[in-house]
């Protein structure tokens, strides 16, 4: 368990005001915030790179604050490769097998069988005598993870893994990434700016606004029940779904069907088929007292739940089987004299229905 | 540094190129012309006849090992001592960096006294000397130190800017997968900084190889080249000394060119 406790840290312009927060055995934790709001900084403080101004950091009970970076048992991955350059894939992923010096070194053979296991579970094992220079983008970050978890951290922390990959590898990643947290047991903090990243895998997720934590919870906690008016605009989400895309049934259409219980929505996306998330921002959904036509897909009738006053709008929620959160704004909310009980029909189109795969 | 992506290759001959190539073409052969000249006029015979001086030999012998030595010797201090000029801010660093640049500016004789004052029997480390059995006066540990003195500015200045371009952030990666300091040092520091301090490496010690003047304070025996060279100038003038001084430069750019090809055979790591 990796506990961080009011932990303070001045870097003018911006600060880190009294961040806490646990991460238990096995939790996937993100971390999410817009760029320099200190994520990258609070990522190098448990790391051991900086020390903080104030607060402690505990790793199983331990307390680290003061303890040295390659003493900590806590991994980093940069966004950008750290990759030793002068070292081929097999060197840099032997190099925490190498500084092994207290649990016990490990003979040449060990260490090669270690390494190739390990090329294996990342998909590196074409590259092992590839230098990093030579890799794509997707591959290096492969090979830093497998480097990471050969040094058998009790955390791992991932800044910004996905953020230089393109689509293909940062799917690719995921997996792997899953893989890595469910097998090993190990806890991972995972910083980023993008929630597509949050929805698809995190247990649990923290909201960091200007130096300070927000809202921590589950995804379903943050994205459907956002604390503060900082959170939800951020997260800009309120309807949320886990469920699975279904195969498009007719060839040269990417309106897909995603059931979720016994919601089926209509997505426009060129995704295949699986298990994933939807998600649909609440200005995206329309509100109106009668099912007309309209080119949104996504028509539904239901009761209208509650209705909250949010800041510069009102948000309607409207109970469809699941609750469908809308914006709208007071004067539409005083025309179609919207009130709790009523019936109404939500709509929105496919095309503002945003698939995450899982 | 090394991207020649963005050079531009200009293959049309402007008149301000050709200007800048005429100025260019005056430079080179100021630095050649007097080497021509010395290599002009000395004969293969004559030549033949220098390489079997014994004297000349055991000099140039001598001049070879002590400065590579020196070099050796050196930088076991030196390359620790750049890498903390490249990581580390401390109180008066630029004080300390300017102390380095001092053996380049002052004139060589000037430090060869300056030396003299420390190693003579009277000074402190020829003290040190004298009871560990040992003098610095006259001998090649005297030629080494002389050496070193007025060459170790170029190893340590090359060595610092081959850390400076290490990404601090490898190092720290380092750390974080369980590395000691020392083994990031060893594993990942030097080696990527390795062309810059073996580049510094071959300056340090060609600039020791053709050092006179603080030598010749310490050491004027043995002699190494340089001083032999003056020496016989003196004694029996230019047509006597001329072989020698060209089997020495022959020698020397041999040496120079081989270790370059080596050097130059290791690619610094790519970032």
């Amino acid at each position: 368990m990796l506990s961080v406790r009011n932990i303070s840290k001045d870097l003018t312009p911006f600060a880190i005001k009294d961040v806490s927060f646990e991460v238990s055995n096995s939790q996937y934790f993100v971390l999410l915030g817009r760029t320099g709001v200190g994520k990258s900084v609070l990522l190098e403080t448990i790391a051991g790179l900086a020390r903080p101004d104030a607060g402690r950091i505990f790793l199983d009970g331990k307390d680290i604050t003061n303890e040295k970076m390659q003493k900590r048992k806590i991994a980093l991955v940069f966004q950008n490769s750290t990759l030793f350059p002068h070292m081929t894939v097999y060197d840099n992923i032997a190099y925490p097998l190498r500084c092994r010096e207290n649990n016990g070194q490990l003979s040449q053979r060990q260490i090669r069988q270690r390494v190739n296991e390990l090329a294996e579970d990342f998909a590196v094992g074409h590259l092992l005598a590839a230098k990093p220079q030579t890799l794509s983008g997707g591959e290096s970050q492969r090979v830093s993870l497998a480097r990471a978890v050969a040094s058998e951290p009790r955390c791992l922390l991932l800044d910004e893994p996905l953020s230089s990959l393109d689509t293909k590898s940062r799917s690719q990643m995921r997996a792997l990434l899953r893989k890595i947290n469910a097998q090993n047991r190990m806890q991972i903090v995972h910083v980023t700016h993008d929630y597509t990243e949050a929805v698809s895998l995190a247990t649990h997720v923290a909201v960091m606004e200007a130096g300070t934590i927000a809202q921590v919870g589950n995804v379903e906690q943050i994205f459907q029940h956002p604390k503060s008016e900082f959170v939800a605009r951020f997260v800009g989400i309120r309807n949320f779904f886990k469920g699975r895309l279904q195969e498009p049934r007719d060839h040269g259409t990417d309106t897909r069907w995603f059931s979720s219980g016994s919601l089926s929505l209509s997505v426009l996306t060129d995704s295949p088929g699986g298990p994933g998330f939807v998600c649909v921002r609440s200005e995206d959904v329309t509100i109106s007292n009668t099912a007309g036509k309209t080119s949104a897909r996504n028509n539904f009738e239901g009761t209208i739940a509650e209705i909250i006053p949010a800041g510069f709008g009102v948000e309607v929620i409207v109970d469809i089987g699941v609750e469908i959160a809308a914006m709208v704004s007071p004067e539409s909310a005083k025309m179609l004299e919207l009130s709790c009980g009523k019936k109404a029909w939500v709509s929105f189109k496919a095309s503002a229905v945003k698939y995450i795969e899982e | 540094m090394q991207d020649t992506k963005y050079q531009i290759r200009n293959t049309r001959y402007e008149p301000l190129s050709l200007a800048f190539a005429a100025l260019g073409g005056l430079v080179l052969l100021f630095i050649v012309a007097p080497l021509a000249s010395l290599f002009v006029n000395c004969s293969v015979p004559e030549l033949a006849e220098t390489a079997k001086d014994v004297g000349v030999r055991s000099s140039i012998w001598l001049t070879l090992w002590t400065s590579m030595a020196a070099t050796m010797l050196f930088a076991l201090a030196a390359i620790p001592f750049a890498y903390l000029l490249a990581r580390k801010d401390f109180p008066l660093k630029g004080l300390v960096m300017a102390i380095i640049d001092l053996p380049i500016v002052i004139p060589h004789s000037a430090a060869g006294i300056a030396l003299l004052g420390i190693v003579s029997k009277n000074g402190a480390l020829g003290k040190t000397a004298a009871k560990m059995g040992f003098s610095f006066i006259g001998t090649p540990a005297g030629i080494m130190t002389a050496m070193a003195f007025v060459s170790i500015p170029y190893l340590l200045n090359s060595a610092r800017d081959g850390f400076l371009a290490v990404p601090v952030r490898l190092e720290k990666a380092a750390l974080s997968l369980g590395a000691s300091p020392l083994r990031v040092f060893l594993t990942v520091s030097v080696p990527l900084a390795w062309r810059s301090i073996l580049s510094g490496s071959i300056l340090m010690w060609a600039r020791g190889m053709s050092e006179f003047g603080a030598v010749l304070i310490i050491a004027y025996h043995p002699m190494i080249t340089p001083v032999l060279i003056y020496e016989r100038l003196g004694a029996f003038g230019l047509k006597y000394t001329r072989p020698t001084a060209v089997l020495f430069i022959v020698v020397c750019l041999v040496f120079l060119v081989v270790l370059r090809l080596l050097a130059g055979g290791k690619n610094n790591a790519q970032r």
